[in-house]
């Protein structure tokens, strides 16, 4: 099925499911109940589940296939952003022309950087990328204000020209992103019983997106340029050795992350129209990079889950109090229960970074290969009880993706 | 010839810092080929160090000094320092006054103790793992470090003042036959530089006239053959970790009064003395300090209101600017020995 073989049409199949239905999956608990803060299934958090999705998909082609370590890649995700955002003042609300600026622009972009930084490689090449993208963000910060309006962001305003739309809509107020005519933050709620499951034109669109881009990094990694960019990883002298020149492989999978990286900028901007410089710090660039591990740099679906697992979990705890404790652990005496509270407390909340740094270091330290990593181990594990059973030896490892 | 004089002088402070945590981070990397993401980390403990030693000092007592009242007619209250109350008030006073140099004594064992607790307890696992690797987990350790700190400290900034003595500025230019009020230098800035200055040197000496000293240079040149003549190099290069932790602690003991310690404080010099080492050459310790001097000095330069007016921004990427080209240029860096660091 289009050029996959079985294993990876079934991996696509399997997450444009788990995509198409993501509103239900994702909302598993109705609406009043007390588990309802677990449900992820509202259109902002799922937007931000695909676009980080392609955002890491993106730099997996590069971190995962070739090694090389960006830390400088939110450059692109901001310059996305901002062309997304020119295009929607300049030219219209559609947003087909500003994520097909915003492509063209950050790979534009990574094609300079990546010429530059390629010239290096291993910490020195992590160190350049890191010294772009601190200069984009100080730039916009400060001298590129006409471009970027510095610290407030920039953001659509009622004289913009937007020659193909309309500068101000009928009742006097900023027209909304939308697809042909489909407004981006429009959303169809069905309620079934107790639960209401919401179905938003943005996220639809982030999804399909999402899955060509899901599809066309499967095509990349089975493609004999994908082998050639795991060849680098492995081994880049003996490539040179053998008389080839590994730069513009090198090179072509940076622009291509950095479009990635574009595209996602471009959706974000799509579904909320304003850019920020905080989008390009290398905070931000560090984000993607925690994901991607956290989900197993160099498989397939893994910066996926990545992307998935921390913003839900970021979601999540960010809502999670002291209250919310006291009403779990009200089962406890009240001395232990006042404890178990006070010993969680700095990893909730606020603390959730806190909780995300020592999740990300447990899975440097132990699980090199990340939740997919994790998962391939549960499952030998099970296989292996199974075996036993039988008298004969699975094989414990598997290969990767 | 004034402005000029000024412009490097302001640039000293800073560059002061960028050498001293370029030097740990090089000390680190040259002895145990770890690359510390965590190093701004430790700078950051370090002037939170001084914040502590500040609080500590200032912990008070309340006494009800019925003599006086507040707005509201009750009797004030007035707040004591214990240090106020045990060493009276001249001496008590000048303790609290003086409490960032304090600190110093303070942050030395703190600093060396959690340079071996990170070494033994981390990092000594990640040395035959790739660069990545040991980027990525010492990435989470700071992140780690820096929650907590945000955790118990808050997320503003924790305003640290210098002792009395050295708060004002004074007049440097008349020293080298200026006019009155061409050249303005706060105390502290100075007090500073000639801090770093004596750092450095000490860290400089200590490789260079003592036994300990040859043996890690010989461990830094030849790692296994030093091992080969029966010399246990690995607990020698866990002390240079502490001790690079110690130079980046005490950096940031002594910036507190500059600028005042915030969490994150530590990631904003991290990128930049990685920069700084880079420059210099990674794995020299000479060029880990003159790239932070010359990049420290070259960014106040940058920001002097006539070059800005020719080139506007310069001020805020001159660093990177710099750093990229000497990267094409010079790929081994200022003074980078060949064969480090080149895969």
């Amino acid at each position: 099925m289009f050029g996959l073989n079985k294993k990876d049409a079934s991996l696509l199949l399997v997450v444009a499911v788990l995509t198409m239905f993501a509103p239900f999956i994702l909302n598993p608990f109705p609406t009043d109940s007390g588990l309802a803060q677990f449900n992820a299934g509202y259109p902002d958090l799922m937007q931000r589940f695909v676009i980080f999705g392609i955002f890491a998909v993106g730099f997996n082609i590069l971190f995962g296939l070739t090694g090389y370590l960006s830390f400088g890649h939110a450059a692109f995700l901001g310059v996305g952003s901002y062309s997304a955002v020119w295009m929607f003042k300049l030219l219209s609300m559609n947003v087909i022309p500003a994520i097909i600026l915003s492509v063209i622009v950050s790979g534009l972009f990574a094609l300079l950087i990546g010429f530059v930084s390629l010239r290096r490689s291993g910490i020195y090449f992590s160190i350049l990328t890191l010294a772009f993208a601190q200069m984009s963000f100080n730039l916009a910060y400060s001298v590129l204000t006409p471009i970027t309006n510095g610290e407030t962001g920039l953001q659509l305003t009622l004289d913009d020209p937007r020659i193909l739309g309309e500068s101000v809509t009928a009742d006097g107020s900023i027209p909304v992103t939308n697809l042909f005519g489909m407004e981006m933050r429009s959303a169809f709620n069905l309620e079934i019983g107790a639960w209401d499951f919401q179905f938003s034109v943005g996220y639809y669109l982030c999804a399909v997106i999402m899955l060509l881009t899901f599809y066309l990094a499967i095509r990349i990694f089975r493609s004999p340029f994908g082998l050639m960019l795991r060849a680098v990883k492995c081994n880049q002298n003996r490539m040179r050795y053998t008389g080839l020149n590994t730069r513009p492989y090198t090179l072509a999978a940076f622009v291509i992350s950095g479009m990635y990286a574009g595209l996602a900028g471009g959706l974000m901007a799509s579904m909320d129209p304003l850019a920020g410089a905080e989008r390009m710090q290398w905070t931000a660039s560090g984000e993607v990079v925690l994901m991607t591990i956290l989900g197993g740099a160099g498989t397939l679906i893994g910066p996926v889950l990545g992307a998935g697992f921390i913003k839900y979990f970021e979601n999540i705890f960010s809502k999670i109090n002291d209250n919310v404790l006291h009403q779990w652990f009200s089962f406890m005496p009240d001395g232990i229960e006042d404890f178990v509270v006070f010993i969680i407390h700095p990893f909730i909340g606020k603390g959730w970074h806190l909780t995300l740094g020592i999740l990300f270091m447990l899975v440097v330290i132990y699980l090199p290969g990340g939740l997919v990593e994790g998962g391939q181990r549960l499952m030998s594990l099970f296989k292996k009880d199974k075996a036993d059973d039988d008298g004969s030896h699975a094989p414990t490892k598997h290969p990767a993706e | 010839m004034d402005a000029i004089l000024l412009q490097i002088l302001n640039g000293l402070d800073k560059g002061s810092a960028y050498a001293l945590i370029a030097l740990g981070l090089t000390l680190i990397f040259g002895t145990l080929g770890v690359v510390n993401f965590a190093h701004g980390a430790l700078f950051m403990i370090g002037a939170f160090c001084a914040v502590t030693v500040q609080r500590i000092l200032n912990l008070s007592f309340e006494t009800i000094d019925p003599s006086k009242t507040d707005f509201l007619g009750n009797p004030l209250k007035v707040q004591s320092p214990y240090v106020v109350e045990w060493f009276g008030a001249d001496f008590g006073n000048a303790i609290i006054d003086w409490s960032v140099p304090i600190a110093i004594l303070f942050a030395i064992p703190i600093m060396i103790f959690v340079g071996f607790a990170m070494e033994r307890g981390l990092i000594k696992h990640f040395y035959k793992r790739p660069h990545a690797d040991q980027i990525l987990v010492t990435f989470g350790l700071a992140i780690v470090l820096q929650e907590i700190v945000k955790y118990f400290y808050g997320a503003n900034p924790i305003p640290t003042g210098a002792p009395e003595a050295f708060r004002g500025s004074f007049d440097f230019g008349v020293l080298l036959g200026f006019d009155p009020n061409a050249i303005i230098y706060p105390y502290w800035r100075l007090i500073y530089f000639s801090f770093a200055a004596v750092i450095i040197g000490g860290v400089f000496a200590f490789l260079q006239f003592t036994t300990f000293g040859m043996v890690v240079r010989a461990g830094m040149a030849d790692r296994e053959t030093v091992g080969l003549l029966g010399i246990d190099i690995d607990k020698r290069f866990t002390f240079m970790f502490g001790l690079a932790a110690a130079v980046a602690g005490l950096a940031g003991v002594m910036y507190a009064p500059i600028n005042s310690p915030n969490y994150h404080m530590g990631m904003d010099f991290l990128v930049l003395s990685f920069v700084v080492v880079v420059v210099g050459g990674m794995g020299s310790l000479p060029g880990a300090v003159a790239a932070g001097f010359l990049l420290g000095v070259l960014e106040s330069f940058a920001s002097m209101n006539e070059i800005k007016s020719i080139i506007p921004g310069i001020d805020q990427i001159i660093i990177y600017v710099v750093a990229i080209i000497i990267l094409l240029t010079r790929p081994r860096g200022l003074m980078g020995r060949k064969g480090v660091m080149e895969e």
